[in-house]
């Protein structure tokens, strides 16, 4: 038995269990992860049942009040009689534990409050009436009801009445009215964002010029005049689309719906007002299928409404990728020159080994010091300077002087610089000898030996530190939060007006959206099943931009293969 | 007309000196008395550190044309002095030079001495084949391309020409566009030959070129050396004595830093004046 034992250790068996069991944890951890961010924030967009019953808890006055509940069960969970007790209601307490629901009632304009918890016990008449309607609204958040009538100019249509057959064609109607109100607003959209935003955009730049040439006392009439003509003509552009925005305004506002919605409370809805209406008990497995990937591509393709609570967070992930590439592009360069001097220039002696170390030490400081330093060092003396020197006109409103894409980009780009440096030199140190030689004895000079033959063989080297720059900077909310990163962007940072890419706009990040979402919101319970969901999209962003990477790396490594050496 | 003559002019080497050898290296040679010098080094020190002397003045002359074998034990100096012709040793650190070491006549650790250029007349092969991470034909262009050449025709015709000087063209010449790095090792380093010969350079340096290779691609190897020897001046470092024997004119002995003996190799193998060669070829010691 012993001898056994002995020779099980001398094989090493309970090592090389040891180093399993510790990557079966990590990929059990990291699964772990990916699954419950998808199970917790995917989950949300799934169009539930929405059940109606009468819930009359006990009252400390002895009589039952019962009022009607219509809404979409959440979760359940359970509680300590006494506990309840103490909240207020009444409750036997020698039963120990209670069960409670909670359930999103929506309605926030007629209850004040989107959720509500009720103990089960006091639940009665459960059921899930086929015809009860979920809105989502631009405002207000969800609505559960009954549909009742719907008007066009303040009249009712004749569809009234509680018949299955009056009800389907009431319900038909109102979806014909839907699209017709959405197509409307597309419109509308499209009008106020990117037509009147470019009029603006160029009434801004008119402005600009017109302060430029009094700054420079160039301001002859004959300029100014041309100014004013130009201006004059999108005043004239402007007042069309104002025109054309009131009649679209009247044509969508025309239509109205009436619900009955939960204790009888009436409530007449624009259809304006509603982003997507359906009849969720009615849904088949497919339709609610496809409901799922409608508002889950709204979820990723759209702004976000509501303090950020409902709509999507496209500006986010656009301002993510954007700032990470514009990351990319300013600390490959910088890393990779810094390190070829380090490595191929510099006398390797005292003065190199203290910067290296110093290199790698600035890997280590915290990321919230980097933004301070952005801060102050950028934006308050760079930007300000950048400000006074190009742009004295729009003074004394900042343009590069205040948080934006730029600084976030360049401050990131000095946190991550030290991995690149670190993975070039790497890179640089193992080209061999011999293929540096053989550059060298043709007759070429240092500098062409490099750029022509060690450069592009450290190439998969430089993409390794890009790599590990990217997963570290696209996961960085802190010093984002005092360079540019703000709650909600008016406009992306690239977009269709001169000069098209807005360095200096503020932007919209993912990591910021989730502190924002899950700690600022007025929303919490429905917040939360977003916060889960921005972090795995947070999660696939990042893994793209890193799979982008990597691929490109493999093939560097395939083109510039090191010799078996 | 004029224009020519004044080339002729400019072209005109120094006066080929006929080399007296016995008067470089005293008694310890009896050879080489009709040939044209190429490259004469003069009192050559070579030092790695403070107290490591790695060359002690060396005196010797490489005639034109021909092929010059250096042998002699792992440590012994070889490569050291090979690699001082084209000015190799000065990208090691604390490296100390002395004595001259004239080339045509000029010496090439002048301060003015451009070594770019100086290594594109003084082309190295190295021991282990080290073809750039490009295609061959890059590699065959890579030191025309130094040079600023880039036109196609110009590119192409010598890529053509250096591959069949290097025995090479007829099996590469369907994919020249495939990367060098496929090759074998053999064709690697004869790719390596090409690429050097393709910058036309005066002189060969080839430090253990077929150390790393089969036998067959050594035969192969030794048989391009021997059609190259009549436009470039050879100098070939070897550990193996037959392959001295096979491929060089002459053959320079070196042990401990010192130059024992250079004479014609028939002589050096068949009849040494010192009694140090003729122990390291009997097999005595080394």
């Amino acid at each position: 038995m012993n001898t056994h034992l002995s020779s099980w250790m001398r094989k090493g068996t309970p090592w090389v269990w040891l180093n399993a069991g510790a990557v079966a944890i990590s990929i059990v951890m990291v699964i772990g992860l990916l699954l419950l961010l998808t199970v917790r924030g995917m989950s949300h967009f799934w169009p539930r049942d929405v059940m109606q019953a009468n819930y009359a808890p006990p009252s400390t006055s002895g009589e039952l009040l019962s009022t009607q509940v219509i809404g979409e069960f959440v979760e359940s969970e359970m509680v300590l009689a006494s506990q309840i007790a103490s909240s207020g209601i009444p409750v036997d307490e020698s039963q120990g534990l209670y069960e409670r629901q909670l359930v999103k009632l929506g309605n926030r304009d007629l209850t004040g409050a989107d959720f509500t918890w009720i103990l089960s016990d006091f639940v009665k008449d459960v059921e899930y009436p086929e015809n009860v309607v979920a809105l989502e609204r631009r405002e207000w958040g969800n609505f559960y009801a009954h549909l009742i009538d719907v008007k066009e100019s303040g009249n009712a249509i004749a569809f009234s009445g509680g018949t299955e057959a009056a009800q389907q064609s009431r319900w038909d109607d109102f979806n014909k009215r839907l699209a017709r109100a959405l197509e409307i607003h597309e419109e509308i959209y499209a009008i106020e964002k990117q037509e009147i935003g470019q009029i603006n955009y160029g009434m801004e730049r008119l402005r600009l010029r017109e302060r430029r040439l009094q700054l420079d006392e160039e301001d002859t009439p004959e300029a100014l005049a041309e100014i004013e003509a130009a201006r004059s003509q999108l005043a004239a552009e402007y007042d069309v689309l104002q025109q054309e925005l009131i009649h679209l305004y009247e044509t969508i506002n025309r239509d109205t719906a009436v619900f009955m919605a939960a204790n009888q409370q009436q409530k007449e809805i624009r259809f304006a007002d509603i982003v997507r209406a359906y009849q969720p008990n009615k849904l088949s497995l497919f339709a609610k299928v496809l409901t799922y990937f409608s508002k889950l591509g709204e979820f990723m393709m759209d702004e976000p409404r509501e303090a950020n609570t409902e709509g999507g967070i496209f500006p986010a992930i656009f301002g993510t990728v954007m700032m990470v590439m514009l990351m990319s592009v300013f600390v490959t360069p910088f890393g990779v020159v810094a390190a070829v001097y380090l490595r191929e220039y510099a006398r390797q002696g005292f003065v190199t080994r203290a910067i290296r170390i110093a290199v790698n030490n600035l890997a280590g400081v915290p990321s919230i010091v980097y933004g301070v330093f952005g801060l102050g060092f950028f934006i308050y003396i760079i930007g300000a300077e950048v400000d006074q020197l190009f742009y004295p006109e729009a003074l004394p409103a900042p343009t590069f002087g205040t948080p934006g894409l730029l600084w976030a980009s360049l401050t990131l780009a000095l946190l991550t610089v030290p991995v690149v440096i670190v993975a070039t030199e790497e890179g640089l140190a193992r080209i061999p000898r011999s293929v540096r030689e053989g550059s060298l004895a043709l007759g070429a000079t240092k500098f062409e030996t490099l750029w022509r033959v060690v450069l592009p063989m450290a190439s998969p080297a430089m993409m390794t530190g890009l790599i590990l720059a990217v997963a570290r900077a696209a996961g960085e909310v802190a010093p984002l939060m005092l360079v540019g990163v703000v709650k909600l962007a008016p406009s992306l940072p690239l977009d269709g007006n001169y000069p098209y890419l807005h360095l200096e706009q503020k932007f919209m990040h993912l990591g910021f959206h989730i502190y924002d979402v899950g700690f600022q919101s007025p929303n919490i319970e429905a917040a939360r099943p977003l916060v889960f969901a921005t972090a795995l999209l947070l999660v696939i962003v990042i893994a793209a931009l890193n799979l982008a990477a990597v691929a490109l790396r493999n093939h560097l490594r395939e083109k510039y293969k090191a010799l078996d050496v | 007309m004029s224009n020519s003559t004044n080339e002729q002019v400019q072209e005109t080497p120094p006066p080929a000196r006929k080399i007296d050898v016995s008067a470089v290296l005293g008694d310890k040679t009896r050879a080489a008395k009709d040939e044209v010098s190429c490259i004469d080094i003069e009192n050559l020190n070579l030092f790695y550190a403070k107290d490591k002397q790695a060359l002690i003045d060396i005196n010797l002359t490489i005639p034109k044309q021909r092929v010059t074998a250096f042998i002699g034990p792992s440590g012994c100096g070889k490569s050291s002095l090979l690699r001082c012709f084209n000015r190799m040793n000065d990208l090691v650190d604390d490296c100390v030079i002395e004595g001259a070491v004239l080339l045509d006549g000029s010496n090439i650790y002048q301060k003015s001495v451009d070594v770019a250029d100086l290594r594109r007349r003084v082309g190295m092969v190295f021991q282990k084949p080290n073809p750039f991470p490009k295609s061959i034909y890059e590699n065959v262009a890579y030191g025309l391309r130094i040079q600023g050449i880039n036109s196609k025709r110009v590119l192409d015709e010598a890529v053509e020409k250096s591959l069949k000087a290097a025995a090479l063209w007829d099996e590469v010449k369907d994919r020249l566009n495939d990367s060098a790095l496929g090759m074998s090792g053999g064709q690697q380093q004869r790719l390596v030959i090409a690429r050097t010969i393709a910058v036309e350079p005066e002189v060969l340096l080839l430090d253990e070129p077929a150390s790393a290779l089969d036998p067959i691609s050594t035969l192969k190897i030794e048989e391009l050396i021997n059609e190259l020897k009549s436009d470039y001046t050879i100098v070939i470092v070897t550990h193996n004595m037959q392959q001295a024997a096979r491929v060089s004119d002459f053959t320079a002995f070196m042990y401990m830093g010192n130059m024992v003996e250079f004479d014609a190799t028939d002589t050096i193998f068949t009849n040494p004046s010192q009694k140090q060669t003729e122990d390291y070829i009997t097999g005595r010691y080394g």
